[in-house]
């Protein structure tokens, strides 16, 4: 029985109260303190200890006004490229078909921060490679996860894929068929036959979207063998509507934001840059 | 309180966030809906998804823009100017719910003909405008009342002449006190003097093209606004508006909140599922903090405090200036006398005015800012601040914290070292040396205390629903509850006056305080911490016994009185809070605890928690029916007459005397709920009327005006005069007799400086964001949120950064005529600049929750606001005033 999370971006308020949830009920390390300057986005991407990830995207141009929020995780692909590089068996896959990775286990090869075409995994202080577990604790002790939970407009909703897929194909329709021009464009990113992520099977956690998936800084076509290029709230910076703006945004260093907690600064990827 | 008040008869919200599913149309504005209640919100977002819209009125592009289905920018102060054309439109075009505004409005009750037919039409002032009152100037109310039958004019209630009005008007002239004969009415709201032609004559200049040059909204998009929302408003459609301080915290906040009042009743959208107004409140329990109360003027449950400035000698006296002869209200000393028997039980007698006289009388405004304004200058010697950090969250915060430092004591309790309790160390001012740590005398105590799960007791949140929470684990080490404090504070003075003879001891020696043990014989681990359900018991009220004290059942529980109706004014029943009462209840030899229900349903929910008064939901809510007591319309049932079980019914608890039947008659005569027909839903009111007119209740005008932020950059196009005529101003000067605010030379509006807006050209509003609570006193000490919004920042345009040539997140330093500060800029093309006929006015945003202690520091937005203040309420206005930014070189 596969479980996954359906995020419904149109219902997202970027209220960030998964972000902390699942911060709370991981004790995950807060990663640093340094405004980003790129919308009310302070904490970037996903990493080893960011495991949901609200983006915030503004458009505001050519007379549109928007601001897309979408709460970001692990796609618990149902192909999933790190389980398959993974060289210690350190990343399985549960009895509820989520992908995990077991911390004992894993001796912080990198293999699989390379392998993932979303760029979801980093290490973690302590060196070991982590991300979002779908909850596995509180699965197995028949909880939702964390995140779902605290979300207060059910812009993420947990249970069976299949049903997931089911509501969330119905709420396309809903949307779709809906007097506010903005939902003509709603499509889900993840589902069977979506022309986007049928090389890695679907994904068990699954978006519906309104802007073309490079805008969430998601791959067009995820690959089984690809390697994430840029970390995935990269993309979607740089085609964000801030550029527009022409001003210059600096972002935070990633290995500053785990000095700050005294832990490794981890990462070789230089995310200090003028636009 | 007073714009909903003075309006319906009850400050609180006049429907709940379940209705909110039920709407058709959902108006947010002076509020940040999405991002300051995100739980509430997800009953917007379940209307939006059957289809209702949702419009957004705001000075920024917020979250909550973000999901409306029609964003309008306004400019931060123009709200009535917008809400008035909105009446302006409806009226015009016909488009009011004629059934319901004559019926349940006092649309057509006549006026004193002294009003006048172009009253304040040019120079912005009502009749009865008194410039020269001393201390300042104030209105007369006399031409503002109604007419009565036998061809007279009431008498309204003022406070007596001659004395300085420095405090606000009291709830019985918001509910109104109506004084000599029946209110004369034209149901054809043809008379010129009926208060439909005076609102008809007063909002024609309130007009689209008005809009588009006073709020810098486009005139199509106004329109758009106006059409959805009549198109949503009558007896299939309904329409909700939501508020919160984004209205209240201006120099007409009352008047903001009185314009929506008037538009909802002029659709006929109060007291219908889906309609209603939804005040917002800021904090988790502010709404209980009105109701028992933290307020300097009022007595729990609304009462009104004695005074010096009317004729409050005795309870008679009392009684005589404050109880209005007509509506619910009419029951006041019921639950007067019933507060002084639960507060000085055996000791309030018959004889002695039930110890009316134990109970100080507030002789001026003591509210926050004139506080510290005493505090400033000298006056004040002591203070407490328990769960407020006024170091960041007050007004023109530095002198706050320089009035902190001419103190000679100061107890904070908090749960972290706040900016408040470290004023003396850490401030700004100690940092530029202007106040040096050897100079200050106050000697600060700290207590920790505990934090909501760690505390058994109750929230009353945004729509009056009160819900009780279960302690889940004791505080750490010395951490203790604010009750553990308060109660053993208490128990401690009275000991210490234990033997005291002196006559103004008596109060405390005479004062009940016995909260020790639990009536549900819970075991607490501290053994010292007070029942709050003992003090819940006392809330809900009881019957007193010959002891004087509680009287106890066959079963050796306390006899509990089921709600306000078995309260009574000869002294046999004692009551904490009346509209609380029913609240705690002995069912089946069982304490019931309402609060703590949990049934929740699809809709209204009764079942879960309790909301004051008697658990209705939606206020007022017999005007879901048509006069003769049957539903408007399928769509929109609510309440409705079962003619053949003689009561009426529905989805909600009826918020009318439950077997009054439609068809009974008006007996003005009679006084006291007889005075209302059965077609009268507004219960509290005098006349049982929603007050479009208000002939008392708010002391700036009977019907909203527009006047300019008292700090702004454009002159009031409206009218001549520039801003409230009566707002209050406050003048704090330190010992060498420099002015706080430069600007603020005197406490009349007529006479004050104006601000140079050469020198602050920028309109500045204040905000806060989800990721922080207030002051940051519970967010920027935790990590997890701190990390989501770390820095101090200040919202600007794209345009502006650039004639300022500033880049995103480069430093600037923001100036105010209260000082400066610095801070990062956060370019955003959600600010946009304002297009106002032939100028343009750019708009900037900054949220209030930094200051120099915690997790993250930042600087206080709040450094920069002015000390002025809504003459209802005495609330500041952080929302609007003017600053000057330049790059940090
Ligand atoms: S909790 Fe829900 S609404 Fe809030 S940011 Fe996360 S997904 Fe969005």
């Amino acid at each position: 029985m596969a479980k996954g999370f359906f995020t419904d971006s149109t219902l997202c308020i970027g209220c960030k109260a998964c972000e902390v949830a699942c911060k709370q009920w991981n004790r995950l390390p807060a990663d640093g303190y340094a405004l980003s300057g790129n919308s009310y986005d302070n904490t970037g991407w996903l990493s080893g200890t960011t495991w949901r990830h609200v983006q915030f995207v503004e458009q505001f141009d050519a007379g549109q006004a928007r601001w897309l929020m979408n709460s970001d995780v692990c796609k618990h692909c149902v192909q999933a490229a790190c389980l398959e590089v993974c060289p210690t068996g350190a990343i399985i896959r549960t009895e509820f078909d989520t992908v995990y990775i077991q911390p004992d286990v894993c001796n912080g090869c990198r293999d699989c921060i390379a392998a993932c075409p979303f760029g979801v995994i980093e290490t973690n202080p302590d060196g070991i490679a982590q991300k979002c577990t779908l909850c596995y604790d509180r699965l197995q002790n028949g909880l939702e996860p964390a995140c779902a939970k605290s979300c207060p407009t059910e812009s993420i909703q947990f249970g069976e894929v299949d049903e997931l897929v089911a509501r969330a194909q119905a709420r396309v329709q809903t949307l779709r068929a809906s007097a506010n021009p903005a939902y003509k464009s709603a499509y889900l990113y993840g589902v069977p036959g979506d022309g986007y992520t049928e090389e890695i099977g679907g994904l068990n956690a699954f978006h519906l979207l309104l802007d073309t998936p490079d805008k969430y800084g998601l791959p067009e076509r995820p690959k089984l063998g690809s390697r994430a290029t840029v970390p995935s709230q990269l993309g979607g910076v740089l085609t964000g509507a801030l550029l527009a703006l022409g001003a210059a945004i600096s972002f935070r260093n990633r290995g500053a934001r785990h000095d700050r907690d005294g832990g490794a600064a981890t990462t070789t990827t230089t995310t200090t840059r003028e636009v | 309180m007073p714009g909903l008040g003075t309006s319906y008869g009850r400050g609180g919200a006049t429907t709940f966030l379940m209705d909110l599913q039920r709407t058709d149309c959902m108006v947010v504005m002076g509020s940040n809906f999405a991002e300051n209640h995100p739980v509430g919100f997800r009953f917007v977002m379940k209307a939006q998804q059957q289809g209702a819209k949702l419009i957004h009125i705001d000075p920024r592009f917020t979250r909550t823009s973000a999901l409306a289905d029609l964003y309008a920018p306004i400019r931060a102060g123009s709200d009535i100017v917008f809400l008035g054309a909105l009446i302006n439109y409806v009226i015009q075009n016909e488009r009011y719910f004629k059934d319901y505004v004559v019926n349940y409005t006092n649309a057509a009750t006549l006026i004193n003909p002294a009003y006048g037919s172009h009253n304040v039409d040019d120079d912005g002032f009502f009749t009865g405008f008194q410039p020269d009152a001393k201390p300042t100037p104030r209105y007369d109310t006399q031409s503002w009342q109604y007419q009565t039958e036998q061809g007279g004019v009431q008498q309204g209630n003022q406070p007596a002449q001659g004395t300085p009005e420095t405090t606000t008007s009291s709830f019985s002239a918001r509910v109104g006190q109506l004084l000599g004969g029946a209110p004369r009415t034209d149901p054809t709201l043809q008379d010129p003097n009926c208060v439909f032609q005076i609102l008809k004559r007063h909002y024609s200049r309130y007009t689209p093209e008005l809009v588009e040059e006073v709020c810098g909204t486009p005139r199509e998009t106004f329109l758009e606004i106006a059409r959805t929302l009549a198109d949503n408003s009558g007896p299939e459609r309904t329409a909700a508006f939501a508020y919160a301080v984004a209205w209240t915290q201006h120099t007409t906040g009352v008047q903001m909140i009185r314009t929506a009042s008037i538009l909802q009743l002029l659709l006929g959208n109060i007291g219908r599922p889906g309609g209603g107004i939804l005040a917002l409140r800021g904090h988790a329990t502010i709404q209980g903090s009105t109701d028992v109360p933290t307020l300097y003027n009022i007595l729990p449950g609304y009462l009104p405090i004695p005074t010096v400035q009317k004729n409050h000698e005795t309870l008679g006296d009392y009684f005589a200036a404050e109880t209005p002869p007509t509506g619910f209200f009419s029951n006041m000393p019921k639950y007067m006398v019933s507060l002084l028997k639960s507060w000085y039980g055996p000791a309030a007698t018959r004889e002695n005015d039930y110890a009316f006289d134990y109970l100080p009388r507030i002789n001026g405004d003591h509210s926050h800012l004139p506080m510290f304004v005493d505090m400033y200058e000298g006056r004040i010697k002591g203070f407490m601040a328990m769960g407020q950090n006024p170091a960041v969250g007050g007004q023109n915060a530095g002198m706050q914290r320089e009035a902190l430092a001419r103190l000679d004591w100061l107890v904070v309790k908090d749960l972290f070292l706040t900016e408040t309790a470290t004023f003396w160390k850490n401030a700004p001012e100690v940092q530029s040396g202007k106040l040096k740590t050897a100079d200050i005398k106050t000697e600060v105590f700290f207590f920790p205390a505990a934090a909501v799960p760690e505390i058994d007791g109750s929230y009353t949140n945004t729509f009056r629903l009160v819900q009780w929470h279960d302690k889940a684990a004791d505080p750490p080490e010395d951490a203790r509850s604010d009750m553990h404090f308060t109660y053993h504070l208490g128990d401690r003075l009275k000991k210490l006056y234990a033997n005291s003879t002196d006559p103004k001891d008596r109060a405390l020696r005479d004062m009940t305080w016995d909260y020790l043990g639990d009536p549900e014989g819970h075991e607490f681990t501290i053994p010292d911490e007070p029942s709050a359900e003992k003090v819940m018991e006392e809330i809900n009220g009881w019957k007193v016994g010959p002891d004087g004290k509680a009287a106890l059942r066959p079963d050796g529980k306390i006899d509990l009185v089921n709600g306000f109706g078995d309260l009574r004014d000869d002294g046999s029943t004692a009551c904490g809070v009346w509209i609380y009462s029913g609240i705690f209840t002995v069912r089946e030899g069982q304490y019931v605890n309402a609060a703590r229900n949990r049934k929740a349903d699809e809709y209204a929910s009764l079942g879960w928690g309790y909301a004051w008064p008697a658990n209705r939901r939606a206020l007022y809510n017999r005007a879901s029916a048509k006069p003769d007591g049957t539903p408007w319309s399928e769509r929109k049932k609510l309440v409705w007459w079962d003619a053949g079980a003689q009561r009426w019914t529905g989805y909600d608890v009826p918020d009318f005397i439950a077997n009054k039947p439609p068809t009974a008659r008006a007996d003005w005569a009679k006084g006291g709920m007889d005075a209302h027909a059965g077609t009268d839903p507004f219960i509290m009111k005098a006349d049982g009327k929603g007050w479009l007119f208000a002939p008392s209740g708010t002391v700036d005008g009977p019907l909203p005006a527009h006047y300019e932020p008292y700090e702004s950059p454009m002159q009031n196009r409206v009218y001549k005069q520039h801003v409230n005529p009566i707002t209050k101003i406050y003048t704090p000067k330190n010992a060498a007799g420099e002015l706080a605010n430069p600007y603020a030379t005197d406490a009349n509006p007529l006479k004050a400086a104006v601000v140079d807006t050469q020198k602050f050209p920028y309109v500045v509003t204040t905000y806060r964001l989800t990721e922080h609570h207030l002051s940051g006193a519970m967010s920027r000490w935790l990590p997890w949120l701190a990390e989501l919004q770390p820095e101090m920042f200040i919202e600007m345009s794209p345009q502006l950064a650039k004639e300022l040539n500033i880049a995103n997140t480069e430093m600037v330093i923001v100036e105010s005529p209260r000082g400066r500060i610095e801070c990062k800029a956060l370019v955003t093309p959600r600010l946009q600049p304002l297009r106002m006929g032939a100028t343009i006015q750019h708009q900037v945003g900054m949220p209030i929750h930094w200051g120099y202690e915690g997790e993250v520091t930042g600087a206080s937005a709040n450094d920069l606001a002015a000390l002025v203040a809504d003459p209802n309420v005495s609330i500041h206005e952080g929302k609007a005033f003017v600053v000057n930014i330049r790059k940090k070189s």
